[in-house]
């Protein structure tokens, strides 16, 4: 034994003598992780937020959230004599005094951006596979619930500043917030401190955005990634592999060094990104004044699609009894992103719902076998593609010489065309991929060669495909549709029968697939 | 395309395909060669960190470059984000290149577990739980229920209201502004009074209302205040007899803060004489009293009826008569 073996043996000891720590970190240490690239993409997430709370917390060493005016006396000279409030004369204290206040300013808000877009990607890669299925719904709403505290910590985030831009984002908050029935006023008045923009909002989101929602995120996160750890990753289907193993590297080491290792380079990417890419450069905005603003507002990224529904909204308000209803306010900001919201948590239930399917699921699924729910996917991508796109109406408008009155129309029309149609177009992709499919296992892989047959006939020669890919194309399953008669074995009608005529004809429609190959139609192919 | 319902026979799961080794399992030098190039790799790293700091201690924060593509940057900015970027960048490469390369690669397989407890388990925990509850006796002691739901019913509410205090009751603030009868306009920015006369045919001026000696514009007053003043031929007016009489000469005055969000409607096309607001593009149209002709508002921007006092400055008729800036509860619309 080396005396670096026995040192570290020593210190092993002390450890496991006082906590008893050996048997599960040897069990741990032990564990499996599948390989797959898309497994990255909820690391991406969690390295993001490691990145945002390392920069956040070098960020409020020197910023000051508040409200209070204060005459600028700093190095940046076009603002030197202007008043502003606090926040903002130390944000730009912090880009141009603090060595090394700017990088990180970039880090922070390049990282937040990067945060929610891996946060999407890795939601869409868990619900195209499926694997949000029993026994990982609970993750999947642990899922939901730091998707929108990410909105919410984003929003937060980028108003501190304090900017003409944040502030604005500002008012349409609090115009939002009035605009909820019976008590929006009196919230608006409560979090803002009186009448916008008040004098407590920013010290009092700075607070959450730094103490409350990060604690949120740390204790949703590590339930979230305690879970995956619990319960096993899921893996692709293929050979070796069922619902009852997983096979992939050992933690330690390989596993280690290749997470390791990414979390630098998704940091590297990111401080690359901020040394050379500007973002939020609030000293060109100038402090806020409600009076002014800039043409070409917009928000974070993943606000954007908010905004777009907010746009092209029709105007309707109601009148009655002395109130304001506004609900072209109330439907794009809050019950249209509530009901996605809600919808989105609940999917799990509902699938297993119209399935009928109460088993544990760890194979993953191809996105094109299970053509109802990939659809479904990307019709809700195209709706909020389509409201991200208006939200960018007047950026698009003034850069392609279009009219923001057409784009708003084209969006207005779209918004309710195009994400069915999509649901149509994908569906019918995924069935002629598996038609694909189909015929790569019976026929084999095209292989562009072609034969002059004795009797004058060019035939193209097919290559056999390999036994582990053929196996992958037929290994998954597919389970028949429910079921219902509208009456039981003495003929009385059964209650619920729209219920039940209901969940079969969603059934049915889930069930759709083009038969896959079996063992029987291969041997049959093989006789020919 | 059917539904697929009948029982078919599966293909046999061959098994995973046969290992394949990397290049530096089997040869010696290209094991060498990789070893070399992770160190490379973290090598670079360290010589990035020294990047950062030569940046910071010795490259002064106003020093200018010149890089292709990029044009002038500031030196000391560049080199401690690059000097960071390449140091962690570097890092990760390496780790990952020696993972990949080096470290072992054979797929290992563990078994999963079902997460269903035992029947017995689950058995025992029903029996636990019926035993604490009658051991309460929670349904004998009635009492105790009533007294407990009402104490639960209520706990909640203190702390809720404790925080009552975070601002102001909203009152009529919303509904009020600055502006009174005789109150002056003045420009924005400089605070300077507007004559009628001062104004040709198509211009466009932000105002304010005039501030009382020795008093500071609040915030929340700039929130709700700004005006916009517009002079126009006055017969190209398509308004109402009485909002015609709330211009002046061909001048026209409309709350600046939009009626659907709050945002500062600040854009005016002279050609059309549409006032655009440029969060959510709600239109309105100017000759037609600020009538919305496009976007997501409901209600014109509120009119400032304006007329001039004795020395020909523009001032206030009368105040709002309707509250600006976007909708709320108790809003009375009608």
């Amino acid at each position: 034994m080396t005396t670096a073996e026995q040192r570290l043996g020593n210190a092993a000891n002390f450890v496991d003598e006082r906590i008893g720590a050996a048997g599960w970190v040897k069990k741990s240490l032990n564990k499996v992780f599948p390989d797959h690239w898309s497994f990255m993409l909820g690391e991406v997430c969690m390295y993001s937020f490691v990145i945002l709370l390392l920069s956040g917390t070098f960020l409020a060493l020197w910023f000051d959230p508040s409200q209070r005016d204060v005459i600028y006396d700093g190095v940046y000279e076009p603002l030197k004599g202007i008043k502003m409030s606090a926040a903002y004369a130390s944000t730009l204290d912090i880009s141009f005094e603090i060595r090394g206040g700017l990088l990180m300013r970039q880090i922070h808000h390049w990282a937040a951006n990067i945060f929610m877009a891996a946060i999407v990607a890795h939601l869409l890669r868990v619900f195209f596979t499926g694997a949000f299925r029993k026994p990982r719904e609970f993750n999947w709403i642990l899922g939901i619930l730091l998707l929108t505290l990410g909105f919410v910590e984003g929003l937060f985030g980028y108003s501190l500043p304090d900017d003409l831009l944040s502030g604005t984002g500002l008012r349409i908050t609090s115009a939002i917030i009035q605009a909820i029935p019976l008590v929006g006023t009196y919230v608006s008045f409560f979090l803002f401190g009186g009448e916008f923009p008040g004098v407590g909002f920013l010290p009092r989101i700075f607070t959450l955005h730094i103490l409350l929602i990060p604690g949120a995120f740390l204790a949703v996160i590590t339930i979230h990634v305690m879970l995956v750890w619990y319960q096993k990753h899921t893996q692709f289907p293929g050979p070796g592999r069922t619902e009852k193993n997983v096979v992939g590297h050992p933690i330690l080491p390989v596993y280690m060094a290749k997470a390791g290792g990414f979390f630098f380079i998704v940091f590297g990417i990111i401080a690359f990104l901020s040394a050379v890419a500007s973002i939020n450069p609030i000293w060109l905005y100038g402090p806020y004044t409600p009076g002014q603003i800039s043409a070409g507002s917009q928000p974070d990224w993943y606000m954007g699609w908010l905004d777009g529904l907010v746009r092209m909204s029709p105007p309707l308000e109601t009148h009655a009894f002395g109130h304001t209803i506004s609900w072209n306010i109330m439907i794009p900001a809050l019950i249209v992103p509530g009901i996605v919201f809600t919808g989105m948590a609940f999917y799990p239930f509902i699938e297993s719902w119209i399935t009928g399917d109460k088993r544990e699921h760890h194979l993953l699924d191809r996105p094109r076998n299970v053509p109802n729910r990939t659809a479904l996917g990307v019709m809700s991508i195209t709706f909020v593609m389509v409201a991200l796109i208006n939200g960018g109406n007047d950026i698009f408008a003034t850069n392609f010489h279009l009219s923001i009155n057409e784009i708003m129309w084209f969006s207005r029309i779209s918004i309710f065309v195009l994400p069915p149609l999509a649901f149509v177009i994908t569906k019918r992709l995924c069935l002629s991929l598996q038609r694909a499919d189909r015929d790569l296992v019976l026929h084999g892989l095209e292989t562009g060669r072609l034969v002059r047959m004795p009797s004058g006939e060019f035939v193209e020669v097919h290559a056999p495909i390999s036994d582990q890919k053929r196996f992958i194309l037929t290994s998954h399953e597919q389970a028949p549709a429910l079921e219902f008669s509208a009456t039981d074995a003495r003929g009385v009608k059964r209650p619920g029968a729209i219920k039940n005529k209901v969940r079969s004809r969603l059934s049915k429609a889930h069930a759709v697939g083009l038969p896959k190959v079996s063992a029987e139609d291969l041997k049959e192919i093989e006789h020919h | 395309m059917s539904d697929v319902s009948k029982e078919i026979e599966q293909l046999q799961d061959p098994g995973a395909a046969p290992h394949v080794l990397r290049h530096a399992d089997t040869d010696p030098k290209a094991e060498k060669r990789a070893e070399r190039q992770v160190a490379i790799l973290f090598t670079l790293s360290g010589l990035s960190s020294l990047l950062l700091i030569y940046s910071y201690v010795f490259v002064a924060t106003d020093v200018f470059i010149f890089i292709p593509v990029m044009g002038d940057q500031n030196a000391h900015q560049l080199g401690l984000g690059l000097g960071m970027a390449f140091s962690l960048l570097f890092l990760g490469m390496g780790a990952i290149h020696w993972a990949k390369t080096l470290m072992p690669e054979t797929e290992v397989v563990n078994y999963r577990h079902e997460f269903r407890s035992s029947d017995e388990d689950r058995d025992e925990l029903v029996k636990t739980v019926k035993h604490a509850a009658a051991e309460v006796k929670l349904g004998r002691r009635s009492l105790i229920k009533r007294s407990l739901g009402f104490s639960l019913g209520l706990f909640a509410l203190p702390p809720v209201l404790l925080l009552r205090d975070l601002g102001p009751l909203p009152k009529k603030l919303l509904e009020s502004t600055s502006w009174k009868a005789g109150t002056r306009l003045v420009t924005d920015p400089g605070n300077r009074p507007i004559l009628a006369s001062d104004l040709e045919v198509g211009a466009v001026v932000q105002t304010l209302p005039a501030l009382a000696e020795g008093t500071e514009r609040l915030l929340s007053d700039v929130a709700k205040d700004p005006v916009l003043l517009i002079r126009l031929r006055p017969e190209d007016f398509q308004l109402t007899p009485e909002k015609l009489a709330m211009t002046h000469d061909g001048i026209i005055a409309f709350s600046k803060i939009c009626s659907h969000m709050g945002c500062a409607v600040a854009l005016y096309e002279q050609q059309t004489k549409h006032l655009l607001c440029p969060c959510h593009q709600s239109t309105f149209d100017v000759t037609r009293g600020a009538k919305v002709i496009f976007g997501p508002a409901a209600r014109p921007l509120p009119q400032l009826d304006i007329t001039v006092d004795d020395q020909g400055y523009l001032i206030a008729r009368a105040p709002f008569s309707e509250p600006v800036g976007p909708s709320f509860w108790e809003r009375n619309s009608q």
